[in-house]
């Protein structure tokens, strides 16, 4: 059975200093990996490299089997990786269908000849998708700005999976989020988890990735220490692996 | 060999506006005899005092991250206010020294209103900086045209013209070295003139301020409001009251420069900054500073000051038009611009 | 910067504070007509009505132009100078080919087509600039500023441009309608042969250039309202981040914006031409673009970028240009105009910063 998504070897450099140093890690479609690692680990940049935003050094991306470059955000997004930064990347200003939508307006023919944007159809559409996810917003027409943190990260999680995602990155996703909001963000995972979809999520969140990931990877200083099965491990060991202390007897 | 290189271009970029500076000078001299001569010289700094004055108000209120555009008028009120103000005096029997005393004394007092109300919109209503100020430039004018009601103001006291176009220095070479006065001499003797009076007046403030910010409190605050204003907060800084003592600050510096402008011209005109705006604002930019705030030196803008004011009267001595000028400002700001953006590493290194 | 947001939840149904204040600019248009029709004779009538209109055609137009910069984020320092230029360009031609004996309405059709060509060269420059260059639109619009009013002046030398085609000023001022109650009706042209004690009855309805701003308005209304292009000019003043991830392409698309500031004054530029009859040169302190500003501000729309309508702009615009007169109408001296205007734009402000997601 093959990989979704397998990065082999990646290495990234910047200037002198090595980032990610050899890593490989595979993913499964329906499967929740979650890298941890400290800060400086190179969890970020493994995942910049994954989404486009860097190119490595060496290394190569596997996707569905075949082997892909991706030279940039747009062609991760071609081919359904899609990332959701810590910051959310949504637009404060604009309601939640025209986030939704965003670059990828749906237009209609008004009046047989002029192209118009279709707030219907757009409005519709998430609001399908939202339901699918089981999110409660009450109106698709408020602005981001009003909404909670928990709904923000559930709008743009709608807008990845609007746009078929099959692999999911999720970067800190419940970084500054109530603890009834983390939950649920947590139970959305799952639903998505459902659909088949792979999800790579990283947090400095132990207790999170726990409860959620099949698989546990982690990183330190660039490079891939460990990979243990979620359900075969606990925390003191993976805190032993994060700050290199493998040695050290309990 | 390429180390050598990226030296050479860091110090180009790092200083070209002296490099600039220089080549006008060049340029001017050049095309026009004598432009390189202490008469031609002390005309740039006489003429350019309004912009020295507005370009250094400019520098606080962009080093915090925002704009003033009220200098202009305010100079403009500042003008027609002293001028009514000392001609009321003098019509009421008071001595030129003291009416003039007195009418610039209130006028600059007065002048701290509209930067305070500025500061307040800012500070305490969150209005844009450029709102505010721009709210202003539109009231003072109104107010200024108000108060002259049409007509210029008139009866000045001689004095005033005195000291406006007076000097600091006067030597008769080889014979006599005075101060202030002019000395009387034969029909055909040479006298220098050494440094305009306005000009000392104008220095003697900048240099103040200068101070102001580059050594004191209320300077390093200013810079730290500019930074990072959450910080400021966080530090304790009362931003509030900071800012509106910075726009205050702005207003004073202008209506200084209308009180030096009624000394020159012995009149109030509503409009005499209306052409400096434009010209505090590139000079600031020209010295370096970043409109985002938090950045930026009196003695830079005063390079780009003098900048503009040695292309204002090198156009004027070439007899070119003003339309050029105009062209030249354009372009310079730009330049300036693309050469901030092309070596921000190169020419920020040592902050 | 504190926020005193309140958080207004879309539940359908805006409460009437909320409608109050997201039109509260518009409401105060009717206050001001209603106070002015009271203290100035003649000012609540069809003639004076339209004159407010059709004077305020060019600071429309430039507002309408600042509309889509200011909610990209950005400011547009320059229309007001892009717009004498295109004047003075299109006034030059038409004069030197009406002068070689070309007919007029060739003459004024090529004279528009030059300036309109040659309007959106500042506005690629600035676009450039911005895009391209990163340099802050204040600064580079500044700079198309001084080089546009440079290269106007030297167009000009410094006069207005006489002697062009007279038909110009017949369509600059003309009237859609010319009724003459219970005598005719018609398009267009004014009555010919009427004596002059009939010229007071003969009402002129709908001016020429009302159509016009209809026209350019409708379309940049629908541009703003109905288009990717709309949409993504919001984006981009609403979270550049948001945009840039959502592929949209940041560099063009702000190019496009201030070719089309650019363009929207070059159309200012030209009506003026109509409207006057002549080349006229702006001022190097006309403040074509602060008002234009002025107006988009008290119309809702913010600095920071990512609010803003048509409509607002339009608000706002009209509230000067109704004050303007107004209190001219009213015996009161203009300078007050300054001191309203600023105190309006302060308040807009205040009352945009309580209300602040009202879009």
């Amino acid at each position: 059975m093959g990989y979704l998504l397998e990065v082999r070897n990646i290495t990234k450099r910047f200037g002198g200093l090595v980032a990610v140093n050899d890593v490989s890690v595979g993913l499964n479609a329906g499967e929740v990996i979650g890298i941890v690692g400290d800060n400086g680990a190179g969890k970020s940049t493994l995942i910049k490299v994954i989404s486009g935003v860097h190119r490595p050094e060496a290394g190569t991306i596997h996707f569905m089997g075949e082997e892909f470059k991706i030279e940039s955000p747009m062609d991760a997004l071609k081919l359904g990786i899609e990332t959701i930064y810590q910051d959310l990347a949504l637009a404060e200003n604009m309601n939640v269908y025209s986030n939704i939508f965003l670059g990828r307006e749906k237009l209609k023919k008004w009046l047989g000849m002029i192209k118009v944007l279709d707030h219907e159809y757009m409005h519709n559409e998430s609001r399908k998708v939202l339901n699918s996810l089981e999110i409660e917003i009450p109106s698709l027409r408020n602005i981001i700005r009003v909404l909670s943190g928990g709904q923000r990260q559930a709008v743009a999680i709608s807008r990845s999976i609007y746009w078929d995602a099959r692999v999911l990155i999720m970067d800190e996703p419940t970084a500054g989020l109530a603890v009834a909001e983390q939950s649920k963000v947590l139970k959305l995972v799952n639903r998505l988890k459902e659909q088949g979809i792979g999800i790579i999520i990283i947090t400095h969140q132990l207790h999170d990735v726990f409860s959620v990931s099949d698989r546990l990877i982690v990183m330190r200083r660039g490079q891939k220490v460990g990979e243990r099965i979620t359900k075969k491990t606990n925390t003191d060991e993976i805190v032993r692996l994060i700050i290199g202390a493998e040695t050290v007897e309990t | 060999m390429v180390k050598a290189k990226l030296k050479v271009f860091s110090l180009l970029a790092r200083y070209w506006a002296y490099l600039f500076l220089i080549l006008e000078f060049i340029f001017f001299a050049s095309m026009a005899r004598g432009f390189f001569s202490l008469r031609v010289i002390q005309n740039i700094l006489f003429f350019g005092t309004p912009i020295f004055l507005l370009g250094t108000a400019e520098t606080f209120v962009i080093i915090t991250g925002g704009i003033d555009l009220s200098v202009g008028f305010v100079m403009g009120f500042a003008t027609v206010l002293a001028a009514k103000l000392v001609a009321a005096f003098i019509g009421l029997g008071m001595g030129p020294a003291a009416g003039l005393a007195l009418g610039v004394g209130i006028t600059l007092i007065v002048g701290l209103i509209p930067g305070f109300i500025n500061g307040t919109l800012v500070a305490r209503l969150d209005v844009p900086p450029f709102i505010a100020t721009f709210a202003m430039f539109g009231i003072s004018h109104g107010v200024s045209e108000l108060l002259l009601g049409g007509v210029w103001a008139k009866n000045l006291p001689h004095l005033a013209n005195a000291i406006g176009n007076g000097f600091f220095l006067y030597v008769v070479p080889g014979k006599a070295l005075s101060l202030f006065q002019r000395p009387i001499v034969q029909r055909g003797q040479a006298v220098l003139e050494i440094i305009p009076n306005v000009v000392v007046i104008t220095f003697f403030f900048i240099l103040i301020v200068a101070f102001l910010l580059k050594r004191m409190k209320f300077g390093h605050h200013t810079y730290a409001i500019g930074g990072n204003i959450d910080a400021a907060v966080k530090a304790g800084i009362n931003v509030k009251k900071h800012l509106v003592r910075v726009y205050m600050l702005s207003s004073f510096l202008a209506t200084l420069a209308g009180a030096i402008y009624v000394l020159k011209y012995v009149t109030g005109k509503g409009d005499a900054g209306a052409a400096f705006l434009l010209d505090s604002i590139v000079a600031v930019v020209i010295g370096g500073a970043s409109l985002y705030g938090g950045k930026g030196t009196v003695g830079r803008t005063i390079l780009g000051c003098c900048i503009l004011a040695t292309l204002e009267t090198g156009l004027r001595v070439l007899g070119v038009s003003t339309f050029d000028k105009f062209i030249a400002v354009g372009v310079i700001l730009i330049i300036a611009v693309l050469i901030d953006q092309f070596s921000p590493e190169l020419v920020h290194k040592e902050d | 910067m504190s926020q005193i947001s309140v958080q207004q939840i879309d539940t359908g149904k805006p409460g009437f504070l909320e409608v109050v204040a997201k039109n509260w600019a518009a409401l105060f248009l009717l206050i001001l007509l209603v106070v002015f029709s009271f203290t100035g004779k003649g000012f609540f009538s069809l003639a004076n009505l339209q004159t407010i209109v059709h004077l305020s055609t060019v600071l429309l137009l430039l507002a309408a132009a600042e509309t889509f910069v200011i909610i990209s984020g950005g400011i547009d320092l320059s229309v007001g100078m892009v717009m004498g230029f295109t004047a003075i360009l299109s006034a030059k031609i038409m004069q030197i080919l009406y002068k070689a004996e070309m007919p007029q309405g060739a003459s004024i059709l090529i004279g528009c087509a030059v300036g309109l060509a040659a309007c959106i060269i500042p506005g690629l420059i600035s676009g450039i600039l911005v895009a391209r260059y990163r340099v802050p639109p204040f600064i580079a619009t500044l700079g198309t500023w001084g080089v546009t009013l440079g290269v106007q002046l030297k167009i000009c030398g410094g006069y207005t441009i006489p002697f062009l085609p007279p038909k110009l000023v017949s369509i600059g001022n003309g009237f859609l309608f010319y009724v003459q109650p219970g005598h005719f009706f018609r398009l267009f042209k004014p009555p010919p042969l009427i004596e002059e004690s009939q010229i007071q009855e003969v009402l002129r309805i709908i001016p020429n250039s009302f159509i016009f701003l209809l026209i350019v308005l409708g379309v940049t209304w629908h541009l703003l309202r109905n288009t990717q292009f709309g949409q993504h000019t919001y984006a981009i003043g609403g979270s550049m981040d948001a945009a840039v991830r959502a592929g949209i392409d940041i560099r063009r698309h702000i190019l496009r914006i201030y070719v089309l500031s650019s363009f929207l004054a070059g159309l200012a530029g030209v009506f003026n031409v109509f409207q006057s009859g002549l080349g006229n040169f702006t001022r190097f302190n006309a403040m074509y673009e602060l008002f234009a500003i002025a107006g988009v501000i008290i119309g809702g729309a913010s600095l920071m970028g990512g609010k803003g309508r048509i409509f607002g702009s339009v608000t706002g615009v009209l509230i000067i240009g109704v004050l303007e007169t107004g209190l001219l109408i009213s015996g009161v001296e203009p300078f007050y105009r300054f001191i309203a205007v600023g105190v309006i734009l302060i308040v807009a402000v205040v009352i945009d910063h309580l209300f602040p997601d009202l879009f």
